[in-house]
């Protein structure tokens, strides 16, 4: 688990998304964290501009918490 | 007064129970009623349109707030900003009407929420998401396209998300008739009432439309002012007027019959007792010179009170300050009032708040109403000399006291669509 990209899923979520940033943990899911499909869809617009990864609809099936994205992001990275 | 001949349940004394409001005069009604009637023109350099170019950079804008500290978190990603306008002026409307309870601002519980109606006038719906998302479609194509663009921008969702957080299940509906919309949303909103449809219908207008491309357009119609003086721009009646300053804002007022607000133990404010509507039939957005389909409107609505042009004491105008409206509209009430446009005491409040397009219908309706409540009619601001061709007693310098038993509201849309109210006494 990168500790840089769960710093980066914080900024992103605090900052555009409006979520309390002590309530982001990779443990976290996105629906406790208030987030619908519709706006985790407007996550991965958001990451790719800050991570340069686009996660497409295959990429976030089965993808609940934060860490799963995490997850997601590293395995396109590498 | 009984329905006569309306369907089983129908009423058609319908009241005003609540009211709420954010324009640019003000945040709330009471806020809103102190800037109209101490005539504090609100048209203003505007730094977002100057920065962007734009032909015109005068607007009214609202004052700011922090949705998400107001509405909840991820409101300003998640809805427009005239959905957040809207949510803001359905507070102060159901608060005042006594039904919400103290946990929660939104959830209506003092009625049947299955047959609390909503019906909303918007001109344009999300005019700042059009414009932003189209920006990014052509500058990064279109798999960068916000998935939220849809609910963000359609027309109807300040109704529909009205409608979640109030849990209001009764018929739901938005009308477009442009700059007369908020008028047209509570004439519907009473006939849902009369028909027997919804015991509760919150009805108004909303708009937020001071975008770029909307200035633009409306810039290169000559229907924006371009007056240097940004304080002096909107001048309705007034012989140097040039045209209307965008404005934006949301007007709601809570509608049920009178036999429900009083079972329930909430007060009239007043009631809504004719509603009339009517197409120009004429051209896309100039009215005819006599003003004839405004004509119609006001007619019909005095017709549905049951009452006579001279019983109408005071008329909240469309005025929008354009060399066309103000004219033709003069020449309308001319037409319907015949001598007794003498005993009119007219104002338009569109001197302070700049035109707010869908919006203006219902926070007129809430000025007029306001008006005939307290006796008292506010200035046309800006007015210093009336234009000659305008015969009308149109208010002008302070507000003025007149005992007052009906008023008139009218507004027309590009269109040339037309509604007019009638509000009288509680």
């Amino acid at each position: 688990m990168s500790d840089d990209l769960l710093e980066t899923f914080r900024t992103i979520l605090a900052g555009e998304f409006s979520v309390p940033a002590d309530e982001i943990t990779s443990d976290a899911t996105f629906e406790a964290l208030g987030l619908d499909s519709l706006d985790v869809v407007e996550l991965t617009l958001v990451l790719e501009d800050k991570v340069g990864v686009k996660l497409g609809d295959e990429d976030l099936e089965g993808v609940r918490t934060v860490g799963d994205a995490i997850a997601k992001v590293q395995e396109r990275r590498a | 007064m009984t329905p006569a001949g309306g369907p089983a349940g129908g009423d058609r004394d319908v009241v005003v129970t609540g009211m709420g409001a954010i324009t640019p005069a003000g945040r709330g009604v009471a806020a809103t009623w102190d800037g109209v009637l101490a005539g504090r023109a609100t048209a203003a350099p505007d730094a977002r349109l100057a920065a962007a170019g734009a032909p015109v950079a005068i607007s009214c804008r609202a004052p700011a707030f922090d949705a998400d500290a107001e509405l909840g978190r991820g409101t300003t990603r998640r809805l427009d900003r005239f959905t957040q306008l809207a949510l803001i002026a359905t507070r102060e409307a159901v608060a005042q009407a006594g039904l919400v309870g103290p946990d929660d601002p939104d959830a209506i519980v003092a009625t049947d929420p299955d047959r609390v109606g909503i019906v909303m006038g918007s001109g344009i719906g999300g005019a700042e998401t059009w414009e932003s998302e189209y920006a990014r479609l052509a500058a990064e194509g279109p798999s960068r396209v916000s998935p939220l663009f849809v609910p963000r921008m359609l027309s109807n969702t300040a109704a529909g998300v009205m409608a979640i957080r109030g849990r209001a299940r009764g018929p739901n509906l938005t009308v477009n008739t442009a700059c007369a919309a908020g008028a047209s949303a509570i004439h519907m909103g009473r006939d849902l009432i009369a028909a027997g449809a919804a015991d509760v219908v919150l009805a108004g207008g909303v708009e937020a439309g001071i975008t770029t491309i909307a200035i633009s357009a409306f810039a290169q119609m000559g229907a924006l002012s371009t007056n240097p003086d940004a304080g002096g721009a909107s001048r309705p009646f007034d012989v140097d007027r040039d045209g209307f300053v965008m404005g934006e804002g949301a007007g709601v007022v809570v509608l049920e019959s009178r036999a429900h607000a009083l079972a329930r133990g909430a007060a009239p404010l007043f009631v809504v007792a004719g509603c009339g509507a009517s197409a120009d039939a004429h051209h896309a957005t100039a009215p005819p010179e006599d003003g004839a389909g405004a004509a119609l409107a006001m007619r019909r609505a005095i017709s549905d009170a049951g009452l006579d042009p001279a019983d109408i004491g005071h008329h909240n105008a469309h005025g929008t300050s354009t060399p066309l409206n103000d004219v033709a509209e003069a020449r309308a009430l001319h037409t319907v009032f015949g001598a007794a446009v003498d005993g009119l005491a007219v104002t338009s409040t569109k001197g302070v708040t700049g035109h707010l397009l869908g919006a203006a219908g219902a926070v007129e309706a809430i000025l007029a109403g306001l008006a005939l409540r307290e006796g008292r009619v506010p200035p046309t601001a800006n007015l210093t000399t009336r234009d000659p061709d305008i015969h009308l007693d149109v208010v002008a310098g302070a507000p003025r006291e007149v005992a007052l038993r009906a008023v008139l509201s009218a507004s027309m849309g590009f269109g040339g669509q037309n509604a007019a109210l009638v509000l009288t006494a509680a």
